[in-house]
This record gives C-alpha cells, sequence and structure tokens, in this order.
C-alpha cells in the first residue's frame, strides 16, 4: 500500500493544473513583454491568471505579484515593510515564535542589519498570544507579520484580529498564508493585511510560483532587478504555463473546498482519536483551530527520523520536527515554541492529508504507525528507562 | 530511500544483536535525550573474549545501524581490540554516512568504550586511560554541526 501523507510539504497537481499547465506552455509560449501578437497573447493570459487569483482572494488585480513561491513573496513583503519603516525611524518588527523560516530567517538579517526583532511566543495549543502581540506593538514598529496557519502544527491564528489591531495602530500587516490558501476561506480584505503570501505547490499546483498579495499602497521594493515585469517590482519573465497552473489550482481547490474539507476533517479526527490511544503521546497544536488535514504528534522514548524511514518501508510517506530531519542540531522551532521539551520534540511525527487520501489510507496509518512506534520503543533505552521508572514520563 | 546506503539501510531494517543482556559484565551508556540520540551497550566477556553485545538505541536511522555495526564488529573479539574500533571503521563498513550523520558513528564508538570501561572498573582491572580517549570525556559528543546559518 502507498499512503502520501506529506500534503503539506507538496501536493500531487491536480489534472486541471496540469492541463492549464501543459496547454498555456504549448500555445502560449511568446513573452508577455513582447510587441508582437504572440507575446501580447502571452500578457493577455498572464492578467486574465492575475484578475482570477485576485478574485479568489478578494483582492484588485493590481495588488497581484506573481513570484516564485511563498518564501520569496515573504522575504519581499517582509523587506519592503522593514526599509520603509526604516526611511521613518521605525525599526521594530514584530512577529511569533512559530513562523515559517521564509519569514524568520529574513528577520533574523534584518535584525543584523539593526532593525529590532520582537518574536511573541504562542500559547501551549500553538495560537499566538494576541494580547502579547499588541503590547509589542509601538510608535517604532514597522511591521507585525503573523501567519495564517502553521506548517507544522496546523494550527489557525487569529489573523482578523491581528489585522484589526495593526489597522488600528497604524502598523503594516503581513501574513504568511502559504499553508492556509486553498485550504480554508482566505479573504484579503476580511483579514485586513498588506501583504500575504501564497504557493502554488500547497494547493495542487505547480511547484515554484506563488504570489504576493500587497495592498495597494504598500510599500514594495524589488528584490530582482533587471526588468519591468510585474510593475517593476518583480523582474524575470514570468513562468505563465506555471502561473496559468496555479490558477487553475486554485480555483478548482475552492470551489471543492466545501466537500474536501468535511471528508478531510472526518479522517483527521479519526486519525487524532486512533492515535490518541498510543500510551504517552501527545497532539500537537490545538484540536479544533486547525487545519482540517493536518495531524501532529509526539510519541515519547523515540526518534522521529527512524519513525519516518519505517513507515517510508511500509509505503507511508510523512514527515517529523526531529532535529535529523531538520538537518540542525534542535528540533523544531515550533513544537519547542509550543513547550515540548528536546527529548520529546525529537518524536515527532506530522501527517498531512489531502483531497486523494482515503477511509482505507486511514486506516492503514492507524495499523502501521502504532506497529511502527512500539517497534522502536522496543529497542529503545529512554523507553526501558521509562518503563522501569528510571526516568519520568513527560507526556 | 537514497539518504542512506543498502548497508546502512539492511542494519537499520534488520539490526543484529539489539536487546538487553540482563548478567552483563558491563554496560556503557552514551549520548542524551535533549540531543535526540541515546546508546546503550550491554557486555559479556569470558577470558578477555567479547563473547556477547546487545544494544539498545533511541536515535535516527543512522544511530541505529552503527549501533548495529558496531556490535557485530566487536562480537567475539578480544577487549583489546574492541578498544581499537573506531567510528571511521564502522563508518566504511556500512558504506559511508552522509557528512551530517557522522556523529552516530562517534557515539557507537564511545558506547563500546564505555562498556568496556564499564567491565574493567566493575571488575577492578587496571586499565590504560589513553585507550578510553571517548568514554573518558576528551571527546565530547559532537554533532559536528555548523552554526545553523544561511
Amino acid at each position: 500500500m502507498f499512503v502520501y501523507a506529506d500534503h503539506a510539504a507538496t501536493t500531487k497537481m491536480s489534472d486541471v493544473a496540469l492541463k492549464a499547465y501543459s496547454e498555456t506552455a504549448a500555445q502560449f509560449y511568446g513573452n508577455p513583454s513582447s510587441l508582437h501578437s504572440l507575446g501580447q497573447r502571452a500578457k493577455e493570459v498572464l492578467e486574465d491568471c492575475r484578475g482570477r487569483i485576485a478574485r479568489a482572494i478578494n483582492a484588485d488585480p493590481r495588488e497581484i505579484y506573481f513570484t516564485s513561491g511563498g518564501s520569496e513573496s515573504d522575504n519581499q513583503a517582509i523587506r519592503s515593510a522593514a526599509y520603509a519603516g526604516a526611511k521613518k525611524g521605525k525599526k521594530k518588527l514584530v512577529s511569533t515564535a512559530i513562523e515559517h523560516h521564509a519569514v524568520l530567517h529574513t528577520l533574523k538579517k534584518l535584525e543584523r542589519e539593526g532593525f529590532e526583532v520582537v518574536l511573541v511566543p504562542v500559547k501551549p495549543n500553538g495560537i499566538v498570544d494576541v494580547k502579547q502581540l499588541e503590547a509589542s506593538i509601538d510608535e517604532n514598529c514597522a511591521l507585525v507579520s503573523v501567519m495564517l496557519a502553521n506548517n507544522e502544527i496546523g494550527t489557525i491564528q487569529p489573523v482578523n484580529e491581528v489585522g484589526e489591531i495593526c489597522r488600528r495602530r497604524g502598523v503594516l500587516f503581513h501574513t504568511d498564508a502559504v499553508q492556509a490558501v486553498g485550504h480554508i476561506p482566505v479573504d484579503v480584505k476580511e483579514i485586513g493585511c498588506d501583504y500575504l503570501a501564497l504557493s502554488a505547490h500547497k494547493f495542487t499546483g505547480p511547484k515554484g510560483v506563488g504570489v504576493l498579495f500587497a495592498k495597494r499602497g504598500a510599500p514594495l521594493t524589488p528584490l530582482i532587478e533587471g526588468g519591468a515585469q510585474e510593475k517593476n517590482k518583480r523582474a524575470g519573465t514570468e513562468d505563465l504555463p506555471a502561473i496559468a497552473g496555479m490558477t487553475a489550482a486554485l480555483e478548482a481547490s475552492i470551489a471543492d473546498m466545501g466537500r474536501s474539507s468535511a471528508v478531510l476533517k472526518r479522517l483527521q479526527d479519526k486519525l487524532i482519536d486512533g492515535l490518541s490511544k498510543i500510551p504517552h503521546c501527545a497532539l500537537n497544536g490545538d484540536r479544533t483551530l486547525r487545519l482540517p488535514g493536518n495531524i501532529s504528534f509526539c510519541f515519547e522514548g523515540i526518534e522521529g527520523e527512524s519513525l519516518l524511514l519505517l513507515l517510508d518501508e511500509k509505503g507511508i510517506c510523512a514527515s517529523s520536527g526531529s532535529a535529523c530531519t531538520s538537518g540542525s542540531l534542535d528540533p523544531s522551532h515550533v513544537l519547542l515554541a509550543i513547550g515540548r521539551v528536546h527529548d520529546v520534540a525529537h518524536g515527532s511525527l506530522r501527517l498531512t492529508l489531502g483531497a486523494e487520501n482515503t477511509e482505507a489510507d486511514v486506516d492503514y496509518l492507524l495499523e502501521a504507525v502504532p506497529e511502527v512506534v512500539t517497534y522502536l520503543r522496543n529497542m529503545s533505552p529512554v523507553w526501558r528507562d521509562l518503563q522501569e521508572g528510571r526516568r519520568q514520563y513527560i507526556l | 530511500m537514497s539518504l542512506y546506503s543498502e548497508k546502512v539501510m539492511d542494519h537499520f531494517k534488520n539490526p543484529r544483536n539489539v536487546g538487553v543482556i540482563e548478567d552483563a559484565d558491563g554496560v556503557g551508556e552514551v549520548g542524551n535525550a535533549k540531543c535526540g540520540d541515546i546508546m546503550k551497550m550491554y557486555i559479556k566477556v569470558k577470558d578477555g573474549v567479547l563473547i556477547d553485545v546487545k544494544f539498545e538505541t533511541f536515535g535516527c536511522g543512522s544511530a541505529i545501524a552503527t549501533s548495529s555495526m558496531a556490535t557485530e564488529m566487536i562480537k567475539g573479539k578480544p577487549l583489546e581490540e574492541a578498544l581499537t574500533l573506531t567510528n571511521r571503521a564502522v563508518t566504511e563498513a556500512l558504506g559511508g554516512l552522509p557528512a551530517y550523520k557522522l556523529h552516530c558513528s562517534v557515539l557507537a564508538e564511545q558506547a563500546v568504550q564505555a562498556a568496556i570501561l564499564d567491565y574493567y572498573k566493575r571488575n577492578n582491572i587496571p586499565y590504560d586511560a589513553s585507550k578510553f580517549p571517548d568514554a573518558l570525556g576528551e571527546h565530547e559528543h559532537d554533532h559536528g554541526q555548523e552554526e545553523d546559518e544561511e
């Protein structure tokens, strides 16, 4: 059996996206910047996509900038707001402890450039503490950046509330909506954000393409120079097939959202209930304020990478926040931020379901995961110590 | 799976000598749960020879595979010879490890030394400290990791 349960990492392109991608590549290969008719036809397709993407998130087409994906969009939004703020003497950037590295690493770089960065903690359920966030905003604040939904534990952040605060306090607001768009309703006006980042491959579109929404009037500085594309804000010939694929994927995901999220929610509930029966484990992130397909657990006494390798042997694609899978010394900053200590954060498992997952997949996961956890615990000296009372259970 | 060599995957999926020796003559435990890997090595010694070796490991695929390979390489060997086991030899026997996983093989070398040192101490056998560079703390458990830096 093969079960792909890593949809937060990336998704398989949908048929409609593939069709739009290949047809656009075949027919509209002109450069949208060219004056001739072939180029102008490509330009029409480009602007048609821009309008459709704008409608999908309730934006104005002039607010849609095509980029290479979520990371670029996050980078550009944050840098643009930071540099605009610095010109007015505002050098404080407020964000949260659970942001994606595209946000955190950009902030870290800006900190070295002389900005003050405040990362607001989250509550144990993985939801940002809005009161503390508001308390961090002062007259020096140039930008607030809070993700819409977390990529590891799936928690949905109170961005509407944050947006309201930012508007009231006159601070620019960026939200990384990469995990949310196409999965839960996203409306830039409702959120009240100045910037929003999205990425096509998270919602069955192609890889390497995304969007930066920047509200009209919000400062925008190009990261890539060399051409007048995207109103001088993003140089480089547009990847039209990818943009067309993204547009088709987004429309299809939104059209199917009601049905798919109900199905995913049911599968998610079954998985969470089933995995919770494993002794000494804990669900990461709020049980209800989370993306419909996200299931994240910590299992005490085992390490995540070996768990993933054994699941892979059983045909299951999953992910983990253990140090060994992150390629760094520490386990996931998100798990640490919700209060998981290193010892248990290493034993994490993330399953993220998509529209093509079935009840049979969930049944198979519920059979395979406990089996692998037990197998690894049986060879773990930590587990033995826990069982024999030489070490205290944390979970 | 191409993250690891076939040999590593073989030892990871079918680890040799997993378990506990209840009446072990020496036990060594190295690493810590905070770093995400702990190796515990149990040895049985007769006439200066390792007649049995078992291990328990909490850790990633390469930690389990190196534990398994290390036990296979020292089982049946005289203590003096087992002490010459290096992390490099374990890594080579496994057909190599990704660079960022090399610390796991250091852990295996340390665990072997720690178990033998425990045996010497339990039996008041005089030992040459220079033969236990890891177990006596000259090498720290090192992930060989550079600063998390873009």
